[in-house]
């Protein structure tokens, strides 16, 4: 019997009797990261990395039962073996690892290969099943190593700054903005909205090391902010603050930038195709390097990319579930 | 080549204008002095000869990337562009190369006539020398065909911005006939080529839709009411014994209509006048359909002569005896331009199109009710006073069309756009009840706002029945307002009638698909404007 199924509440592992990042509320959810796509609230207990903690409970406002772990920690939940790995995808993602009886399974959630600076590095885990996402699952998406990108991002500041205009980043306030205060950390003082300020004194208690960022009050001149960084979330894109700032240019961080089509359709100022999702390389590296005998593929192109893997000659299945284009979502909120 | 990928970025990264102004003011105060000429050729949609087929082209980026070509067709559809598809699914580049613009557009039209094996070692190796950027307009170079949303006025400010001139000059002179490799951009900015050419036209003068009650217009007895009438709007030069038509699009259309060739015996030299080639039958103005059985053909064939012979309705004249007059009145010229009808000895064919006579503006108002009736699509008002303009100027003409035709359809296709589009279903496809059955009759992809747009995305995305490649079937559900300007007898179309420009004119959210229009509303509405 398989050790994983699929069903109208999420990934369930009936041997022990948990999900993996459910939809509808269950009594144990293991979850893989705090996005609002894996994570939802109303289950009655959690298992999660201990850095994806902070997380949960700056979401809900409430203490909740949260069991953590550290990577590469391995626990018992009725006779099954559950260890967490590194995603790569935002601080504190994790994939979750299965073994029962020999059978091993890797639930990756969300994941990426690159480095990002901040987030513990993504490691293989070799398995029989790998469940695995298809966010950038064509070809058209290989991302640029993220020190070229940054060096774009550098100049359109400098740019900006010359030209008296206000540098207005919009990130995904887990993870990306992160991402880009690690990146962006110098001269410059990086003014971040309160939703991410809220994230990041979570993980700063939790002991990450984040550089020092301003939280953008009202006290906050407008002159400062137009000599700073900017990052805001995507649903404050479009708002009125924005256009309360100093001729605001905006730039849009996200891989949907790879493509002309994507930046005019959220009309931004500049867009930067940096992802905390796989690539295209990404995806079928990761894949290949678990040696796994049957991948499910999910939210993404998952029809286009299963029938690639399948004609390379890795077994691949379409699973429908109901993660993914929560960035994509977010953004559009605010285009 | 860095230079002008930088200007793309940044006319691509802007909505407003001048934004766009001020990139072009400073790509042509600081780039490469042989480049500026190719700029302004391929911005004007001077094209040279494609020198590799699309085919051969994805073949090799198909071979090169190691995907499948079904999996490359995806990105396409994904992407929406094949420039952008093929730049993006390349491998990283192994050299870096600093060519310039024009040595890569010369060295492309080198290619010409060449064996196929030579121009992919050439692509190849140009392919194996840029990042994603370079490459994709490298392949907009290869193809010709680059449109970035920048409009030839827009250019034309922006050069005589940079080059402090006149923008009428530097429209004559950039609509003359010249080609990059043998002018300066200085000598396109002084015109220097353009007196020797017979055929330069002047910018059309166009109008504003009227966006008021015409009484708000004042005194009647200041303006001149015409016809607007539905055809090819069109400029005829007659120069130092040549004769020349041009069409609104800027395009000669000369050969084309044999009937108005004997202009070249009877127009004095030194005439320009501007009117409408319409499908004109025993004195009668024939439907738009009618006309469009002439348009786009290379050759015309006697039975096309015969079944939709054309006229050409004069509007206006802008040069008379070799001298530009468009900075007389409109009164002024109208008196010229009838005297020119007066010397003409080939009647019925080219003729002064009629002033409306009207005493107040209710009673115009009641005349342009009966536009359809003589197959116009409405009223121009013109003031007496006004100048030749070039291009739109608020004030001085206004076009009051009459409301279009609608029609009330279901969507049962929906598809993903292209360009900025790419990722939403916004391409639909609608129906007309016909019995039972729905049958298509339009297909329209403008008319909602980019809200709307996002809803029926995600209806799509809720309600798709089947997949036909990137086509969607839908639940017929969505009634939409379907508005368009004419309608004509198809034998390529199911319905057997074609709507003319349809677009969607609004979403009725208030009616079900059990109240939309049928097959036979439309046809009788064909029956009664034939």
């Amino acid at each position: 019997m398989a050790l994983i199924s699929f069903t109208n509440k999420g990934i369930f592992c009936k041997q022990g009797g948990f999900y993996i990042d459910p939809w509808q509320p269950v009594d144990l959810a293991v979850t893989t990261h705090g996005h609002a796509d894996h994570f939802k609230a109303g289950n009655k207990a959690y298992l999660c990395h201990e850095l994806t903690k902070p997380v949960l409970l700056q979401r809900l406002g409430i203490d909740l039962p949260v069991q953590t772990l550290p990577y590469n920690k391995e626990i018992t939940i009725n006779g099954v073996k559950l260890s967490l790995f590194p995603a790569g995808h935002v601080i504190g993602s994790s994939q979750v690892r299965l073994e029962y009886k020999g059978e091993i399974c890797v639930i990756s959630g969300d994941y990426k290969i690159e480095y990002d600076g901040i987030s513990t590095a993504f490691e293989p885990v070799k398995c029989h099943t790998f469940v695995s996402e298809s966010t950038f699952g064509l070809p058209i998406y290989n991302w640029q190593p993220q020190k070229e990108i940054f060096g774009k991002i550098r100049k359109w500041v400098t740019d900006n700054h010359l030209q008296s205009k206000t540098s207005v980043l919009i990130a995904y306030s887990l993870g990306k903005a992160q991402r880009l205060i690690k990146n962006l950390a110098g001269d410059t003082p990086i003014y971040v909205h309160q939703s991410i300020a809220n994230l990041n004194d979570g993980f700063i208690k939790a002991g990450v090391e984040l550089p020092p960022t301003i939280r953008i009050t009202s006290d906050i001149k407008k002159e400062e902010l137009q000599k700073g960084i900017v990052i805001v979330p995507p649903a404050l894109a479009d708002g009125k603050w924005m256009k309360s700032l100093m001729s605001a240019s905006t730039g849009i961080c996200s891989g949907w930038m790879q493509v002309r089509a994507g930046r005019r359709w959220k009309s931004a100022d500049a867009g930067f195709a940096l992802s905390d999702h796989a690539d295209w390389s990404g995806l079928l590296s990761a894949i290949k390097a678990t040696e796994a005998e049957k991948v499910f593929i999910t939210h993404g192109f998952v029809s286009t990319f299963s029938k690639y893997l399948n004609e390379i000659g890795i077994t691949a299945w379409e699973v429908n579930t109901q993660y993914g284009n929560e960035e994509e979502e977010e953004i559009l909120k605010g285009a | 080549m860095k230079r002008f990928t930088e200007l793309i970025q940044q006319l691509e990264t802007s909505n407003k204008t001048n934004d766009k102004i001020a990139a072009l003011v400073s790509y042509f105060s600081t780039a490469d002095e042989k480049d500026k000429p190719y700029v302004i050729a391929m911005f004007t949609g001077k094209r040279p000869r494609r020198p590799v087929t699309t085919a051969l082209i994805r073949e090799w980026a198909i071979e090169l990337s190691a995907i499948p070509a079904w999996l490359f067709a995806e990105c396409y559809h994904n992407v929406g562009d094949l420039s952008e598809t093929i730049a993006l699914v390349l491998p990283p580049a192994n050299h870096t190369a600093d060519r310039k613009l024009n040595e890569w557009i010369t060295d492309l039209a080198l290619l010409n006539g060449q064996e196929d094996s030579v121009k992919k070692e050439f692509i190849l190796r140009a392919w194996d020398s840029m990042d994603t950027q370079e490459r994709f307009i490298f392949n907009k170079l290869i193809s010709g065909n680059f449109r970035i949303g920048i409009s030839n006025k827009t250019l034309v400010n922006a050069i005589a911005r940079q080059s402090n001139t006149d923008s009428n000059k530097i429209m004559h002179s950039i609509m003359g006939k010249w080609t990059p490799d043998q002018i300066t951009y200085q000598e396109l900015i002084d015109g220097a080529h353009v007196n020797t050419d017979n055929s330069w036209p002047y910018p059309f003068c166009l109008a504003y839709a009227l966006d008021t009650e015409p009484a708000n217009l004042g005194e009647t007895t200041a303006w001149q009411a015409e016809w607007k009438w539905d055809g090819i709007r069109g400029q005829i030069v007659k120069r130092n014994g040549e004769l020349f038509i041009w069409s609104r699009g800027e395009e000669l259309v000369t050969e084309q209509f044999p009937e108005l060739h004997f202009l070249r015996d009877e127009l004095p030299d030194g005439t320009v006048i501007d009117g409408e080639i319409l499908a004109v039958k025993d004195g009668n103005i024939q439907a738009f359909s009618i006309l469009q059985q002439r348009l786009n053909r290379k050759t015309i064939n006697k039975s096309q002569l015969k079944e939709a012979p054309v006229g050409f309705f004069c509007y206006d004249i802008m040069e008379v005896q070799g001298i530009d007059i468009r900075n007389e009145t409109l009164s002024e010229r109208r008196k010229k331009l009838v005297e020119l009808m007066s010397l003409l000895t080939t009647r019925d064919i080219v003729v002064l199109s009629p002033a409306i006579n009207f005493e107040n503006w209710e009673q115009l108002i009641e005349i342009r009710k009966e536009s359809r009736a003589n197959n116009s699509e409405g009223v121009m008002l013109k003031k007496l006073n006004s100048l030749y303009h070039s291009g739109r100027k608020r004030g001085d003409w206004w076009k009051w069309k009459i409301n279009p035709y609608t029609v009330d359809t279901v969507m049962i296709y929906a598809q993903k756009g292209s360009g900025r589009r790419a990722n939403h279903f916004t391409d639909y496809t609608f129906a007309v009840r016909d019995g039972e059955k729905l049958i298509t009759i339009a297909k329209a992809y403008s008319g909602l706002t980019d809200l709307e747009i996002k809803e029926v995305d995600s209806f799509v995305r809720r309600n798709g029945v089947e997949k036909f490649g990137p086509v969607r079937t839908v639940k017929p559900e969505l009634v939409f307002e379907i508005a368009f300007e004419g309608i004509a007898e198809s034998k390529r179309h199911k319905a057997g009638l074609a709507l003319r420009f349809p677009r969607i004119a609004r979403w009725r959210k208030d009616k079900n698909a059990t109240e939309i229009n049928t097959l036979e509303d439309l046809r009788q509405l064909l029956a009664s404007t034939l």
